[in-house]
């Protein structure tokens, strides 16, 4: 408390700070940077390990011989998905009830709110088909679920073959405690969003999910896919489970499609780590489900999506190694006392055997943060204390607020009402934009978006000046003040819900609100604040993605790309509940033009 | 000030009445922040139903308010909105007091002094009233309790009535509203230290022990305080025809067997405690309350207004079951002690620190509930932060006091003997 009490030790402090401020914003700005970037050097990662008892060894023998069968059930199923032209429902239904499971089949119908043209659906009708393994000799509370996305074309036969060659290997084994649910899922997050609404409700309790995409009839590696939505991951233990019966087995396994290396203190090792490790943050940040997996999350349930990758390496694997893969992992969940919960929630993974908890992590964005932090004592130094001039020391400060309400109360409120406008008018000006237009629909609503975002950057200059006249030197110190605060309590959120989001949206706006004035030379400081929006930011992610994907784009198809971005994210808002569209547009946009407010003061 | 006061109401029954409409009522109504079991409108329905039925409101656990309460509502309501016109005039209620607080600063300047920045001048005074009305009005946090129907806005007007009462020197008043406010939520007790000294105080009673009329005035008080008391229990008795809801309130309140996470201090310790110290660590926790009523009204004797101020703080930064509408109560006094913020040294980092616990309330909630990734560990130290932060708050304002009341009596710049600038170090 000393320091809370003490005057004298207290000016000091906060002297130093003041005078210091600036580089030692910097330097957190860097020290932050660093610690992101570090956080994927080996050395200073955890290993993983297998925290939940009852899954703790791999002992368990995997028997499961049918790879073959497994491959033609998938060969026939393909036969009759093209002859229907869709879900072979019938097929399915009649091949699941011969294979022993309850099979029921729940249609569904959705219509999203503008027709989403990467995909090419708008008015979505399917039906999920599943069956259901009971559980010989226990009460029918848990489950599992194994699911496999049937989709259009010739994408995903062998996983529903793989999958029903499971269930009919499960069916003749005796020690299942809990149910197994084979699902097979049309229209793939619809579908899945669809099921999960209608029987989450009833009771029981789905313990794990494995989500499986199998493409191919011979696979070189299998990739797990651990982002859900919002950013959401499942507990360590799945990852961890996934990767030791791949030790075991002997299959090659790989995280964002990176295989894991042993020269982490060779550049290229260390550039690799990193690569993985940024993917992981990219795709999080993005909030987007990135397999079928993605909305167990919401529901407790830890769930992963499998994918069987077919890279015509030289090391092969047959269905037959994949299905004891599964086999393991399934007993090894059946063997769950209880929900996973020992391990990590949250993590980054710079390989599939090392990961970054949220304790080495969060430091990073600390660092960031403490930047406003420091700007906002800063600034509350300066307005508290006297003007010069004014030698005797005595501040009316009811004096110095009140004319300032006003002038600070407005630009919050418009920009906030831009922000309002951001989120809702793309999606209802769509018909107008239609008519007058020569666009199409998902452009209509992101060209719309992208004309509010811009029309927003003409407002402040109007703003306080219709209200107050003349804004004065204390009022955009207040507005910042309020401002900085307002950032720093907003990323701060972020962070906690999806520290990916967080720490790039702090990357890009931390410089931003730690060095606007209304003094600084406009021209270039606006090119700056308009590179470091979070539009702007996004457009840069999109690259930076394509290149860590290994996959660079011209500017042309990576403006088609950021285009296409925009209208899924507003999709997933509307159709998953997606949480990255309304808080961008809601809130860090509106924050964002606080500080542009800030640089056209006058 | 009428004009300001009025636009200042209908703003702020327009916000309300919004709110009521949109769909984020029902959200507001499940927080926990919001609403505690003894205030939820959703128990209070229950405990309504019940008594329709003609069965006690008290069986079942769920229903934990006064029967008052429940006549109140069984009599007033059948509309969905009542709550929300009666929360709206509760406001309505704080702000008359603060003219008569007003009263009481101008009385304070009689001071013999020779700082005269230290005094408020009657033209800041006159805004008072109307910042404190805004303060109450605007807080969101008083907007929050109020569309959730939190039965938190009835206790807040019985107090604010008592308050009022208080400060103009009614004394049967006093006791009734001090006695209805003790009978709602046991805690107001200790404000019978600040309405005893203030009324003493404006009476000319002296605070001697020794003197007769002083005990006389205390007697006095106290029988009135006992005796409406009194009449209220024995009227729930004969309302409700049994006892039941004297173990259900008040020993609700008191034994604190309901853990549903809040902002208070009581869910986690009691949640995570061995069962054979519980008894021992619940007298700890609840004397704790009433325990700071004796320093407070020694070192505040001649302050009345500012001891009822910190004890409201107190009660509500420690009660059993604590919801954000307690502390917009004491947080709506802070404008009456604008005259201290040039004293305050933490007023930057607890408003900060305040400010961040509010956002981050729903959204650990969201992590550990929802999305089952964080746990309530995670919560329990933002809840603990948030109440750090208001003792922090509290005290920073006490400390502020204390230094204006030793500014005003040696002046403002205190030189040392050696005629070098002195400061003012809190040991």
């Amino acid at each position: 408390m000393g320091l809370l009490s003490d005057p004298n030790r207290r000016r000091a402090l906060i002297s130093l700070l003041t005078r210091l401020n600036a580089p030692i914003c910097v330097v957190c700005y860097m020290a932050g940077v660093v610690w992101f970037m570090g956080l994927a050097f080996e050395p200073f990662t955890l290993r993983t390990y297998m925290s939940e008892n009852a899954m703790g060894s791999t002992m368990v023998e995997e028997r499961f011989p049918s790879g073959e069968r497994a491959l033609a059930t998938g060969r026939e199923f393909a036969a009759h998905k093209k002859k229907v032209g869709g879900m072979p429902v019938d097929w399915l239904v009649k091949t699941m009830q011969a294979r022993g499971l309850e099979v029921f089949t729940q249609t569904f119908s959705r219509t999203l709110p503008f027709p989403d043209e990467n995909k090419e659906r708008y008015m979505v009708k399917g039906t999920n088909v599943y069956g259901i393994l009971r559980a010989p000799r226990a009460p029918r509370t848990e489950a599992l679920v194994l699911s496999a996305p049937c989709t259009q074309g010739d994408h995903n036969n062998q996983a529903v073959g793989l999958l029903l060659g499971l269930a009919q290997y499960f069916r003749n084994q005796i020690y299942w405690a809990k149910d197994i649910i084979f699902l097979i899922n049309e229209h793939d997050l619809i579908g899945m969003q669809a099921w999960l609404e209608v029987n989450m409700g009833r009771g029981g309790s789905i313990q794990a999910a494995l989500s499986l995409e199998l493409s191919s009839d011979v696979i070189t590696s299998m990739d797990l896919v651990l982002e859900g939505l919002n950013g959401q991951l499942p507990n360590l233990d799945l990852a961890n489970l996934f990767y030791a019966f791949c030790q075991k087995i002997g299959v090659l396994c790989t995280i964002q499609g990176k295989l894991q290396r042993n020269d982490w203190d060779s550049v290229s090792g260390y550039s690799h780590s990193v690569q993985t490790m940024m993917l992981m943050v990219m795709k999080q940040a993005s909030g987007r489900p990135w397999g079928d997996h993605g909305l167990f999350l919401r529901y407790h349930i830890e769930a992963a999506t499998i994918k069987g990758i077919n890279s015509f390496r030289q090391y092969k694997t047959d269905t037959n190694t994949i299905g004891r893969l599964l086999e393991g992992m399934y007993r090894k969940l059946n063997n769950l006392l209880e929900r996973l919960h020992q391990s990590y929630f949250f993590y980054l993974m710079p390989s599939l055997s090392h990961f970054v908890s949220i304790g080495y992590y969060m430091p990073a964005f600390g660092l960031l943060a403490v930047i406003l932090l420091l700007r906002a004592l800063d600034l509350w130094v300066q307005l508290a204390s006297p003007p010069p001039g004014t030698e005797d020391g005595v501040v009316d400060t009811e004096q110095m607020w009140s004319p300032d309400v006003l002038s600070v109360l407005t630009p919050l409120v418009i920009s906030h009402l831009t922000g309002v406008a951001l989120y809702y008018l793309p999606i209802h000006f769509q018909k107008m934009a239609l008519e007058h237009f020569p666009v199409s629909d998902t452009e209509a609503v992101v060209l719309t978006a992208i004309a509010v975002y811009t029309a927003g950057l003409a407002l402040p200059h109007n703003t306080h000046r219709f209200v107050s006249g003349e804004g004065t030197e204390h009022g955009w110190r207040v507005l910042k003040l309020v401002a900085v605060l307002y950032l720093a309590v907003l990323l701060g959120c972020t962070a906690l819900i999806n520290f990916s989001l967080g720490f790039i949206l702090a990357l890009t706006l931390v410089p931003v609100a730690a060095f606007v004035t209304p003094h600084v030379p406009k021209v270039p400081s606006a090119f700056v604040l308009v590179i470091l929006s979070p539009a702007c930011t996004l457009l840069f992610s999109v690259f930076f993605f394509q290149e860590l994907q290994e996959v660079p784009i011209s500017f042309q198809d990576g403006w088609v790309l950021y285009l296409s971005v925009i209208s899924q994210g507003i999709l997933d808002h509307s159709l998953y509940g997606s949480l990255v569209y309304p808080l961008i547009a809601l809130l860090v946009y509106p924050c964002w033009l606080l500080f542009w407010n800030i640089l056209f003061w006058e | 000030m009428a004009a300001p006061l009025t636009l200042l109401l209908i703003l702020a029954v327009t916000i309300r009445a919004a709110l009521y409409r949109s769909s984020l009522a029902d959200l507001i109504a499940e927080r926990v922040e919001v609403v505690s079991p003894l205030t939820a409108w959703k128990r209070v329905v229950e405990g309504l139903a019940l008594l329709d039925l003609g069965v006690s409101p008290y069986a079942g656990d769920v229903f934990h308010e006064t029967p008052l309460i429940i006549y109140l509502f069984h009599f007033l309501v059948d509309y969905a909105e009542i709550t929300f016109m009666v929360s709206a005039i509760n406001d309505v209620f704080v702000v008359p007091i603060q003219f008569r607080k007003q009263k009481y600063a101008l009385e304070a300047e009689r001071y013999p002094l020779d700082c005269l920045e230290l005094i408020r001048s009657p033209k800041e005074m006159y805004y008072i009233p109307l910042k404190v009305a805004m303060f109450y009005l605007l807080n969101p946090f008083t907007i929050l309790s109020c569309v959730a129907k939190s039965t938190c806005g009835l206790n807040n007007a019985v107090i604010a009535l008592f308050i009022l009462t208080t400060i103009k020197g009614n004394v049967l008043l006093s006791a009734i509203f001090l006695s209805l406010a003790t009978y709602q939520s046991i805690y107001p007790l200790t404000l019978c230290a600040p309405a005893l000294l203030y009324l003493t105080q404006r009476q000319y009673i002296p605070v001697n022990f020794r003197r007769f009329s002083f005990w006389w005035f205390v007697a006095q008080y106290a029988f009135m305080y006992l005796g409406s008391l009194f009449v209220m229990i024995c009227l729930s008795f004969f309302l409700l025809g049994s006892w039941d809801y004297l173990p259900s309130v008040y020993g609700f309140i008191l034994s604190v067997p309901d853990l549903t996470p809040n902002i208070g201090l009581f869910w986690y310790f009691f949640a995570e405690m061995f069962e054979h110290f519980r008894l021992f660590f619940l007298c700890v926790f609840q004397i704790n309350i009433f325990f700071y009523t004796i320093p407070l009204s020694i070192k505040l004797k001649e302050h009345p207004v500012f001891l009822i101020f910190m004890q409201l703080a107190v009660i509500s930064i420690f009660k059993s079951y604590p919801t954000v509408g307690d502390i917009a109560l004491y947080l709506a006094f802070l404008p009456v002690w604008s005259h201290l913020h040039r004293f305050l040294r933490n007023i930057f980092l607890v408003s900060c620190v305040l400010l961040a616990c509010s956002a981050l309330f729903p959204v650990l909630w969201h992590l550990w509930i929802y999305a089952g990734s964080a746990n309530s560990n995670f919560y329990y130290a933002i809840t603990l932060l948030f109440n750090v932060a208001q003792i922090l708050l509290v005290s920073d304002y006490f400390y502020a006091f204390l230094r204006r009341e030793h500014h005003l009596s040696y002046g403002l710049y205190l030189k040392r003997k050696d005629g070098s600038e002195a400061t003012l170090v809190l040991k």
